[in-house]
């Protein structure tokens, strides 16, 4: 369950703006907001993860990541007995399971670009 | 469809990370590390709050604990505690302030509980691991899908809460109910992605030892262990531990939430494995740890020396009868030799154990088997299930002595 959403948001942007302001200042920042009043705001490193630019690549960038970071592909094992298979596999799940709104006409782009590059 | 809420959120956390980052390099340490098993290459990543960890994905995050801080001490620190989530849709902001926890459902009286609330209710402490279902994931022979994890997916720590017991009897929990379902402030990315929300039967929700913690090791959560409340389920795999808990709804039925119903189940038999490869035909839901014990003062390719004494040090644990023995082997599982078990911080830590071994110049396959108080034995052969679940197997470090 998700407490009052929309306030978390603006809080996100106001401190994102607060901290943009701080760096400008040339104060260095280790991540974490926190002094010792709360609340707490907390960022994440930036994403360096990222797909092999190959073809389809933007198919699967713009289905998959809404969700998830390309690490989630790229440290699955690799010696399947059938690549296809397996990525078939994980793309329904995602799609039955999980929701994803994948159109019909880019699930066999996206198998087959998880199978020739992971 | 994305909808544009979330669109935005995603955005926001890119701007408000690039404008605290200023380098794209913010979260990669000066190295990597090689998980032993294909396709283990992981960066070393370094996140507020955390040391340089074990990098399994980057959003949501997902951290394995670096395998050498088990032989630091059986509390594992909570900057060096392993993090996983399951959708990317995380508390970043948190105000303790007005923060709450429903409880709600099946109760005669509805409460809405404070952090401070919370905090003036009669407190306990439990150390206990917290083992993520997948832990080990990658040592699975045939390999499975899912979060290829090595050791490092658990940790020990002595929570510091409120008995779940003590808020059910303040709401009243009503006759005839069957379980508590746990829900926590991340969530789905999309409204069609299932929730995180985990159940437990009524009499384990109360049977005392389950906690709604607020301190770890003395201090208050890290934000990636579920700040500033979690629940802590001893004994029990960590998909329980529901993280950053503000839900906590009493039904009369059984909870038939995809988290509980179709994902997290192992095989529904003895062993709780099948013949690799193929599905089980009946399936429940995963629950307490098996059995299990590491070397930790030896990783796997150590050179020591020869004929000299080594002060062999490792770490036992299982779902809550405590550990009997610990045996280990220094050729190869032909003999075995008892371990000293130190202090006993409870049935639900993890429990040092000690043995001071000499090798003769060669390579040598050390092993550490232990059993609980409850008989149960780590087998010398792996099982498998589907989902990777439960590997207890008896581990072997290689060792040169020279």
């Amino acid at each position: 369950m998700k407490q009052t959403h929309s306030f978390a948001l603006a809080l996100a942007l106001a401190l994102a703006l607060a901290t943009f302001t701080a760096l400008l200042l040339g104060v260095s920042s280790s991540g974490l907001v926190m002094a010792w009043a709360k609340p707490i705001s907390y960022r994440l490193p930036e994403e360096t993860a990222k797909f092999k630019p190959t073809a389809n690549v933007e198919v699967v960038q713009n289905n998959c990541t809404a969700c998830h970071s390309s690490d989630y592909i790229e440290t699955q094992p690799r010696a399947q007995k059938s690549k296809k298979e397996f990525w078939q596999a994980e793309v329904t799940k995602m799609i039955k399971v999980y929701g994803a709104p994948i159109e019909e006409a880019d699930i066999g782009k996206i198998v087959d670009y998880l199978a020739a590059n992971y | 469809m994305i909808t544009r809420r979330n669109v935005l959120h995603g955005t926001t956390a890119v701007l408000a990370s690039g404008a605290l980052g200023a380098s794209s390099a913010l979260g990669l340490a000066a190295n990597a590390v090689t998980l032993p098993f294909e396709n283990g290459e992981r960066p070393l990543v370094k996140y507020p709050q955390k040391r340089p960890m074990i990098g399994l994905t980057s959003r949501p995050p997902q951290l394995e604990t670096p395998f050498s801080v088990f032989d630091e001490g059986v509390i594992t620190p909570n900057d060096a505690f392993f993090v996983r989530y399951h959708l990317a849709n995380i508390p970043y902001d948190i105000d303790p302030e007005t923060f709450f926890v429903e409880v709600k459902g099946k109760v005669d009286k509805p409460l809405k509980l404070s952090l401070a609330d919370i905090k003036k209710l009669p407190s306990t402490e439990i150390v206990a691991v917290n083992q993520c279902s997948g832990n080990s994931r990658g040592f699975m022979t045939p390999r499975v899908a899912g979060g290829q994890l090595a050791n490092g997916a658990m940790g020990n720590a002595r929570w510091k809460g409120v008995p779940l017991k003590t808020v059910l009897d303040k709401a009243g929990v009503q006759a005839n109910s069957k379980q508590v379902v746990f829900g926590g402030m991340d969530g789905p990315v999309f409204d069609k992605t299932p929730d995180f929300a985990k159940a437990l039967d009524i009499d384990h929700a109360r049977d005392g030892e389950v906690m709604l913690a607020y301190a770890m090791n003395g201090e208050d959560l890290p934000v990636l262990n579920g700040f500033p409340l979690r629940l802590i389920v001893p004994g029990y795999y960590g998909t329980y531990w529901v993280k950053h808990l503000n839900e906590i709804t009493v039904i009369d039925s059984v909870f038939d939430g995809f988290w509980m119903k179709s994902a997290y189940r192992i095989p529904d038999n003895d062993c709780n494995c099948v013949e690799p490869g193929t599905a089980p035909k009946a399936t429940i839901p995963i629950n307490r740890f098996t059995v299990r014990s590491f070397i930790t003062s030896l990783q796997d390719s150590a050179k020591v020396k020869a004929e000299r004494q080594i002060d062999l040090k490792g770490i036992a644990f299982d779902g809550g009868k405590g550990i009997k023995e610990v045996a280990i082997s220094v050729d190869d599982g032909k003999s075995w030799m008892p371990a000293k078990l130190g202090k006993d911080l409870g049935n639900y830590s993890f429990r040092e154990w000690r043995l001071p071994i000499k090798l003769a110049a060669g390579v040598h396959s050390l092993k550490s088997r232990a059993t609980s108080n409850g008989g149960q034995t780590q087998p010398l052969e792996a099982s498998w299930n589907p989902a990777g679940y439960l590997r207890n197997v008896v581990e072997t470090v290689h060792v040169t002595a020279s």
